[in-house]
C-alpha cells in the first residue's frame, strides 16, 4: 500500500439499474503498467472516468499516493497528477499543438499567455520521452497516432504522474501501435504508472506487467503477464472458451472477378498501381497490408465508390466498365466497409433505414419508401444474423460496435451475394464478436461466396484465407497459398520483399 | 459531470422543448419589460391584444405569417441536408421581382387562373436560379455557401434596387423607387374580404404538408437525410449526393423565391427595397425554432408574426420600444437552441 502510486478501493457504480462497476479494487505500482482487459461494456471507460472525477463513484474511493481523491472534481484528479487519454479526443483541430496542451491550463484573467515558457517545457518533455511534434503545426494536419501523442503530451504537460489510455490503439495502425507500446515502456521506466485500457489479448500481452480482467462490471482476475497466455486470458474476459473458427478445406469453383493490371490514382497520388488478383467462388481471398498501403482504395475500387485509371475488370466472366454502388449492390457484390461509424452505417438513422439505404429501388415504388417491406428485411437480418441492442426502429448509433457489424454483414449476406468485399471486418470488436463475424466469413465461402478479406492482421488472414496476396504501397504481391504461408514469409511481404520475376512479367 | 447523449429521445420532450424555450424567452424578456418601466403581465397581455384583439390585427398577423412559413421551410429543408442556404432574404427578393418583371411585361392580359400560377412558377424559378449557383460554387470548386448565399443576399438586393430606379421603375409612382405594379389580375385573391389574408397562407400551410411528407415518406426525403446527417455513410451507400443537394436547393431556393412571389402578389402589389423586414433571415430562425421540422415551421411562424405584430400594439399603447419582439424572438431562438441541446443530451455525474 505504501508504495502504491494508485489505490481503487471498493468501488461501485449503478447506472440506471446496470450496475456499470461493482466492487473494484485494484492498485498501480510507480514505475508499473498495468492493463485493464475487458469486453465492450465491462466497465472499465466507467471505471476510469470515476478515476478522473467525470462520475461520482455509489460507494467506494480512489487514493493517490495514499491520499484519498474527493469524488467528482477532475481538477482534483489533474492536480493529484492523474492524466488521461480519452477513447475519443478532445483536442481542437483548428488549433497549435502548442495551443492544444496549453489549453485550460490558462488562468483566464492573465494578460499574457506564456507561450514561450511553455513551449519550453513541451519541448523539455518531447525530448525526456523522445516525442516528436512539430509544436507550431495545426492539429488537424496530423496524423491520428500524432494526435494521440498530442493527448499524451498534454497529460504529461499537466504533470501527469498517472497516465490512463482509454483503448488508445482502437484508432491505429500496427506500427503506430507499437511505437506507442515502445513509448509507454519508456516512460514507466523513466517513473510514471500507466493504465491501459483494451479488449485485445495481443496487446495487453506486449504492453503490460499486470493485466487485470474486467467482465460484467466485475474484477475476475489479476495476472502477471508473464504468468499468462492469450487463451487463458480470452477465456477470463468472455467467461467461457471462445475459439475462433479456421477455415476447412474446400476446393475453389469457378473464377468471378479478374482484376489485371488496375491503377487507381487519387488526387495526384497512384494509390494502385497495376495490380492483378483474381477471385473465385468459394474461396477467401487474403489481402493483407500495414493500413495506408491501398488497401481503402482497393476497398474502395470495389464498392463502387472509386474508378480506375488504367486496366481491365471481369466479372462473371464479362469485362465492365467503371462501377457504380447501385451496379455493384445489383451485381451481387456485398460490401462491408472499413470505417463502420463513417461509411458502414449512418447512426442518426434507423436500423431499417440503414439496412435498405444502398438497395432504394428494391424497397421503394414511385419514388416512396416502402417502410413495412424496410422494416420486415431490417426484422429478418437482427433475427438471422443476432443482431442485439436494438428493434428495426432503434437509431444505428445506439448499437454497440459487434452488433453493428453484424447488421451490416447481414444486410449483405441476406442477399447471398456472389462476392463479399470484407474491409477490415473485425478491427475494433472484442473476442466475441470477432468470431461471430469469422464464421459469417466461413459460412459465406461454404455458401459459395467468393469473399475479398482485406485486413491487417495476420492471424485472421491465415485462420480465413486460402490464398494470400500482401499489399505495399499500392503495389500487390502475387499469391502464396495458405499452406505455404506463415508469420515469417507473410511478415517478408507485407514489407515487400517479393519475388520480383513476377513484377517483370507484369510489366510485359 | 458530463454531458452525455440521450439514447431516447420522448415525443413528450421533443414538443416540450420549444414550449418551454418560449415560456422562457417570455420571462427573460419580461425582465426587460420591467426594466423599462411597465408592469409585465400587462405588456403581454397587450401583445396578445395587438395580435389577435381584432379581425384587423389577427388577418394582420396571419398575413405576416405567410412568407415566414414559406421561407421558413426554405431554411429547414436546405438545413436538414446540411446544405447552409443563408440566402433566403436574396432568393426572397429576386423571386419578387421577377415576379413584377413577368407580370408587367409579359404576362399582362392572361387570365388570374393561368397568370396567378405562371408567376408563382416564376417567384419560384427565381429563387432556384440564386441558390443553385452557390451550390455549383460548393460541388466543383468546394466554396463555402454560406459565404457565397450571404453575399448573395446583398447582390440581389442592390439588383432589385437597380431595376426599380431603371429598367422596372413605375413611371405613376412620382419618382419614388418602386417597380411597376403586378398586373390586377396576378393579384392573388383574399381569404377574407375586407382583409390583406391571402391565399399564400393556404400555399404555405399545403407546402408545409407536402415537404413533411417528402422528407418523410419519399426515397429523395431519405437520401437527403443521409446526405446530411453522414456524407461519407451516404455516398458509401450509392446516394447520389450532388444530384441530391441540388434537388435541395431547387426546393429551398424554390420556396424562398414563392415566399417573395406571394408577398408581391398578395399584399403590396409591387417592389421596394423594403418589401422584406428580414423574411429570409427570419425564415432560418423560424426553422430552428422549429428544430427543422416542417410542421413545426407553421407553429413557429406563427409565433414569430404573433410577436411582432403584438409587440407593434403594445408599443403603441405601453410606449416601450417594439425592439422588444426582436429580443424576445431571439430569445427563444437561444432558449430553444439550449433546448434542443437538453434533448439530444443529458448531464450525468
Ligand atoms: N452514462 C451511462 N449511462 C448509462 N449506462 C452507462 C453509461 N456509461 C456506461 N454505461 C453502461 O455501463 C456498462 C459499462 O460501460 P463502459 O464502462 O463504457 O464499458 P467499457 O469501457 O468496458 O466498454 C455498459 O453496460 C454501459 O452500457
Ligand atoms: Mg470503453
Amino acid at each position: 500500500m505504501i508504495n502504491a502510486a494508485l489505490d481503487i478501493c471498493g468501488i461501485s457504480k449503478l447506472f440506471g439499474n446496470n450496475l456499470a462497476n461493482d466492487d473494484i479494487s485494484l492498485s498501480l505500482g510507480k514505475g508499473e503498467i498495468v492493463a485493464l482487459l475487458g469486453e465492450n461494456g465491462a466497465g472499465k471507460t466507467t471505471l476510469m472516468n470515476i478515476l478522473f472525477g467525470h462520475y461520482v463513484p455509489d460507494s467506494g474511493k480512489v487514493l493517490i499516493e495514499g491520499r484519498e481523491l474527493p469524488p467528482g472534481k477532475p481538477r482534483a484528479a489533474i492536480r493529484a497528477g492523474i492524466g488521461m487519454v480519452h477513447q475519443h479526443f478532445s483536442l481542437a483541430p483548428n488549433l497549435t499543438v502548442l495551443e492544444n496542451v496549453m489549453a485550460g491550463t490558462e488562468s483566464l484573467w492573465r494578460l499574457r499567455s506564456g507561450t514561450d515558457a511553455a513551449r519550453q517545457k513541451l519541448q523539455g518533455i518531447c525530448s525526456r520521452f523522445g516525442l516528436t511534434v512539430d509544436p507550431h503545426a495545426r492539429l488537424g494536419d496530423l496524423s491520428v497516432g500524432e494526435q494521440q501523442r498530442v493527448e499524451i503530451l498534454k497529460a504529461l504537460y499537466n504533470d501527469a504522474r498517472i497516465l490512463v489510455l482509454d483503448e488508445p490503439t482502437a484508432v491505429l495502425t500496427n506500427l503506430e501501435s507499437e511505437r506507442l507500446f515502445s513509448t509507454l515502456k519508456y516512460m514507466a521506466r523513466e517513473g510514471l504508472s500507466l493504465i491501459f485500457i483494451s479488449h485485445k489479448l495481443d496487446e495487453v500481452m506486449a504492453a503490460a506487467d499486470r493485466i487485470v480482467v474486467l467482465r460484467g462490471g466485475r474484477k475476475v482476475a489479476e495476472r502477471l503477464a508473464s504468468k499468462t497466455n492469450k487463451a487463458e486470458l480470452a477465456e477470463l474476459m468472455v467467461g467461457r472458451k471462445v475459439a475462433r473458427p479456421v477455415r476447412e478445406p474446400s476446393t475453389p469453383r469457378e473464377v468471378v472477378l479478374e482484376v489485371a493490371g488496375v491503377s487507381v490514382i487519387i488526387d495526384g497520388v497512384e494509390r494502385l498501381k497495376s495490380i492483378d488478383f483474381t477471385l473465385r467462388a468459394g474461396e477467401v481471398l487474403g489481402i493483407i497490408g500495414v493500413s495506408g498501403n491501398g488497401q481503402t482504395t482497393l476497398a474502395h475500387l470495389l464498392s463502387g465508390t472509386v474508378s480506375r485509371d488504367k486496366g481491365v475488370v471481369v466479372l462473371f466472366g464479362e469485362p465492365i466498365g467503371d462501377l457504380s454502388v447501385e451496379g455493384a449492390v445489383l451485381a451481387g457484390i456485398g460490401r462491408v466497409p472499413e470505417d463502420r461509424n463513417n461509411e458502414g452505417a449512418i447512426g442518426e438513422m434507423a436500423i431499417w433505414e440503414n439496412a435498405i439505404l444502398e438497395r432504394l429501388p428494391r424497397f421503394s415504388r414511385h419514388g416512396l419508401v416502402d417502410r413495412s417491406a424496410g422494416q420486415a428485411f431490417a426484422r429478418m437480418i437482427i433475427d438471422a444474423f443476432d443482431v442485439r441492442g436494438g428493434k428495426p426502429t432503434t437509431r444505428t448509433r445506439l448499437l454497440s460496435g459487434g452488433n453493428m457489424q453484424k447488421l451490416i454483414l447481414g444486410r449483405n449476406l441476406i442477399e447471398r451475394p456472389r462476392i463479399l468485399i470484407a474491409a477490415q471486418p473485425a478491427r475494433g470488436l472484442d473476442e466475441g464478436a470477432v468470431a461471430a463475424v469469422h464464421e459469417r466469413l466461413l459460412q459465406a465461402r461454404r455458401e459459395g461466396t467468393a469473399v475479398l478479406l482485406i485486413s491487417e492482421d495476420l492471424d485472421e488472414v491465415m485462420a480465413l484465407a486460402d490464398r494470400i496476396q500482401a499489399i505495399v504501397n499500392g503495389r500487390l504481391s502475387p499469391p502464396v497459398s495458405a499452406q505455404e504461408a506463415d508469420a515469417t514469409k507473410l511478415g517478408l511481404m507485407m514489407a515487400g520483399e517479393w519475388n520480383e520475376e513476377h513484377e517483370i512479367s507484369d510489366a510485359l | 459531470m458530463r454531458f452525455e447523449r440521450r439514447e431516447h429521445r420522448s415525443v413528450a420532450l421533443v414538443i416540450a422543448t420549444p414550449v418551454l424555450a418560449v415560456l422562457c424567452a417570455l420571462a427573460l424578456a419580461g425582465i426587460l419589460i420591467a426594466i423599462a418601466g411597465a408592469p409585465v403581465m400587462e405588456a403581454y397581455w397587450r401583445i396578445l391584444v395587438g395580435a389577435f384583439g381584432s379581425r384587423l390585427s389577427a388577418t394582420e398577423t396571419l398575413t405576416r405569417a405567410s412568407p415566414l412559413i414559406l421561407t421558413g421551410l426554405a431554411a429547414a429543408v436546405a438545413f436538414r441536408a446540411r446544405l447552409w442556404n443563408i440566402g433566403g432574404e436574396g432568393q426572397f427578393y429576386l423571386g419578387a421581382i421577377s415576379v413584377a418583371a413577368a407580370s408587367s411585361q409579359l404576362l399582362a392580359g392572361l387570365p388570374s387562373a393561368v397568370q396567378i400560377p405562371l408567376l408563382l412558377a416564376v417567384g419560384a424559378a427565381a429563387g432556384i436560379v440564386l441558390l443553385l449557383v452557390p451550390l455549383w460554387l460548393r460541388l466543383s470548386f468546394s466554396v463555402d455557401e454560406v459565404v457565397t448565399t450571404l453575399l448573395l443576399n446583398f447582390v440581389a438586393l442592390l439588383f432589385v434596387s437597380m431595376l426599380i430606379d431603371g429598367v422596372l421603375k413605375d413611371p405613376m409612382a412620382f419618382g419614388w423607387p418602386q417597380s411597376q405594379p403586378v398586373a390586377d389580375d396576378a393579384v392573388l385573391p383574399k381569404l377574407l374580404a375586407r382583409s390583406r389574408l391571402h391565399i399564400g397562407l393556404g400555399i404555405g400551410f399545403v407546402l408545409a404538408v407536402a415537404v413533411h411528407l417528402v422528407q418523410s415518406r419519399t426515397v429523395f426525403g431519405m437520401q437527403s437525410r443521409a446526405a446530411g446527417l453522414n456524407p461519407a455513410g451516404a455516398v458509401f451507400a450509392g446516394v447520389p449526393l450532388g444530384r441530391t443537394l441540388v434537388k435541395v436547393a431547387c426546393i429551398s431556393g424554390g420556396l424562398a423565391g414563392l415566399a417573395g412571389a406571394i408577398e408581391v402578389m398578395g399584399v403590396q402589389g409591387y417592389v421596394t427595397t423594403d418589401l422584406s423586414p428580414g423574411y429570409g433571415y427570419s425564415g432560418i430562425v423560424v426553422a430552428m425554432l422549429a428544430n427543422l421540422n416542417p410542421l413545426g415551421v407553421v407553429l413557429a411562424a406563427l409565433f414569430t408574426a404573433v410577436m411582432f405584430v403584438g409587440a407593434d400594439g403594445m408599443s403603441r399603447s405601453m410606449g416601450i420600444p417594439t425592439y422588444i419582439a426582436d429580443v424576445t424572438v431571439s430569445l427563444s431562438l437561444i432558449s430553444m437552441l439550449v433546448g434542443v441541446f437538453f434533448t439530444q443530451y443529458r448531464i450525468r455525474r
